[in-house]
């Protein structure tokens, strides 16, 4: 069968099941109301400000030092399943890339960027 | 070595003399989806009988043991209480985000554990990129558990998320780079090519040195991957109540729950197939007899055995080690496993351009 079309019949699944778990226990569970089961379940006192708030940055470096290295990876995966044919050639011209890359970390190491501040 | 694909097929031709080739079709979509849920939900309720008696024997107790034999029914009466538990809507969330949130994680799962070889010809969706499908499938789940805890409105969900997201992108990239180092190896991203390669010697024994390092790296990246111990700090239970699920009760709370146990068996059954060799049996070059012996075993057995032993050592891990703070957590990371993957990378092309692996 076409594999697309076996991706759309899984991913149908999994929606399936998600309506049909949410579905039943909506559907066989008790219900009650009391205004203080509505607030947000933190230490018992009302909570204080928002919770939507900026963040601390060093997630941000790190997602951004992220996503340098996984797109590399993108890249390198074509270039892997190749590389038994491609010999010595592929193996020096993939090894530039990588050096660019290596240094990219050294230099966030250098800078201190990966440190948890 | 019995072919599951000569009974789909039968399967197939059965349902083709009974009626046209477009509702064979449909009924056959029909018949993988209903399969694929019952194999989801049955394996992620033998998971968690198997944490509870895992744990259980690890701190000297003996686990659940009165809802059947063994306690071999409890998973399924908890699943009836947990249906039976109201869902819980909160004032301030953000509606749309905290109900999409499940979806997608379980959604992230359910694409990848489609994905898994369990027998010859037995698997769901066999690309050509299978593996590389099954990583970006898999990262699906980071973005769910980021929205559950963004649109929770609750200091512990997005702390939690924040740290998980952290966490599990950080140690995406170990995962991504020890899969590229086998599949440097193999030659191929297709799941059922990699396993029928590995008909001589398994890909751990096949590359040697670089393959074992792979493996040890793959296995501690695919530990926080799941978000558990010793990696389990996104839902510190002492620190954040449970981190980003905080607010989900209820079946909602339930898809967290089965999507992180069968995640536990998603990244059991990659290390399998691509360094145990999936269902292929334990072949030794050389010895013949051992071979055709080793060869009578099922496959399904061989990769279920496989599995469950690397469900075991994972569970292992949780109940040995202290929680890593979180300096610690990127530090072990970025310090020491990225640089030494890319080296072993390195290795592993040096050693398959020159021809030095068995």
């Amino acid at each position: 069968m076409n594999n697309l079309l076996l991706l759309l019949v899984v991913m149908l699944t999994a929606i399936a099941l998600v309506f049909a778990g949410w579905g039943i226990g909506a559907w066989i569970s008790p219900r009650s109301y009391n205004p203080l089961k509505e607030e947000a379940y933190e230490c018992g006192v009302p909570t204080r400000g928002r919770s939507w708030m900026q963040f601390k940055a060093g997630y941000y470096l790190f997602a951004i030092l992220f996503l340098m290295f996984d797109v590399e990876a993108v890249f390198l995966f074509p270039w892997a399943v190749v590389v038994r044919e491609m010999g010595i050639n592929g193996l020096l011209s993939v090894l530039f890339f990588l050096v660019v890359l290596i240094l990219g970390l050294a230099y966030a190491w250098k800078k201190g960027a990966l440190e948890w501040k | 070595m019995f072919d599951f694909s000569v009974a789909t097929a039968w399967i197939d031709q059965g349902l083709r003399n009974v009626m046209s080739p477009a509702w064979a079709i449909t009924v056959e979509c029909v018949l993988i989806g209903v399969a694929l849920l019952a194999v989801y939900a049955i394996m992620a309720l033998i998971l968690i009988l198997a944490e509870r008696k895992v744990c259980a024997a690890f701190q000297c107790r003996l686990g659940p043991n009165r809802v059947g034999p063994w306690g071999s029914i409890q998973t399924v009466a908890d699943m009836i209480k947990i249906l039976t538990k109201e869902i819980i809507s909160i004032r301030h969330v953000d509606n749309f985000l905290y109900n999409l949130a499940p979806f997608i994680v379980i959604l992230g799962s359910l694409l990848a554990f489609a994905c898994i070889p369990f027998a010859k010809g037995l698997q769901a969706l066999d690309f050509n990129v299978g593996i590389f499908f099954m990583i970006a499938a898999s990262s699906m789940g980071i973005v769910g558990i980021l929205l559950a805890g963004w649109s929770s409105n609750n200091k512990f969900s997005l702390i939690g998320a924040m740290r998980s997201g952290a966490q599990m992108i950080s140690y995406e990239l170990s995962i991504g780079l020890s899969i590229l180092t086998m599949v440097v190896l193999s030659g191929t991203m297709q799941i059922s090519e990699i396993v029928e390669r590995q008909d001589q010697l398994w890909f751990l024994f096949k590359g040697h040195v670089p393959a074992l390092v792979a493996f040890v790296i793959y296995l501690i990246a695919g530990t926080a991957e799941t978000n558990r111990g010793p990696f389990d700090l996104p839902e510190a239970e002492s620190e954040l109540t449970a981190g980003y699920h905080t607010e989900y009760s209820g079946m909602h709370f339930g898809f967290y729950y089965v999507a992180e146990f069968v995640n536990m068996f998603i990244v059991a059954s990659i290390a399998t197939t691509l360094f145990l060799g999936g269902w292929m049996p334990l072949h030794i070059p050389g010895l013949d007899e051992f071979n055709r012996v080793m060869d009578l075993i099922p496959s399904v057995i061989w990769f279920f055995g496989k599995s469950a032993l690397m469900v075991f050592v994972i569970m292992w891990f949780k109940w040995t080690f202290p929680r890593l703070r979180i300096d610690q957590l990127l530090t072990l990371e970025w310090k020491y496993l990225l640089p030494l993957n890319l080296l072993n990378l390195l290795v592993m092309v040096v050693i398959v351009v020159t021809g030095w692996h068995f």
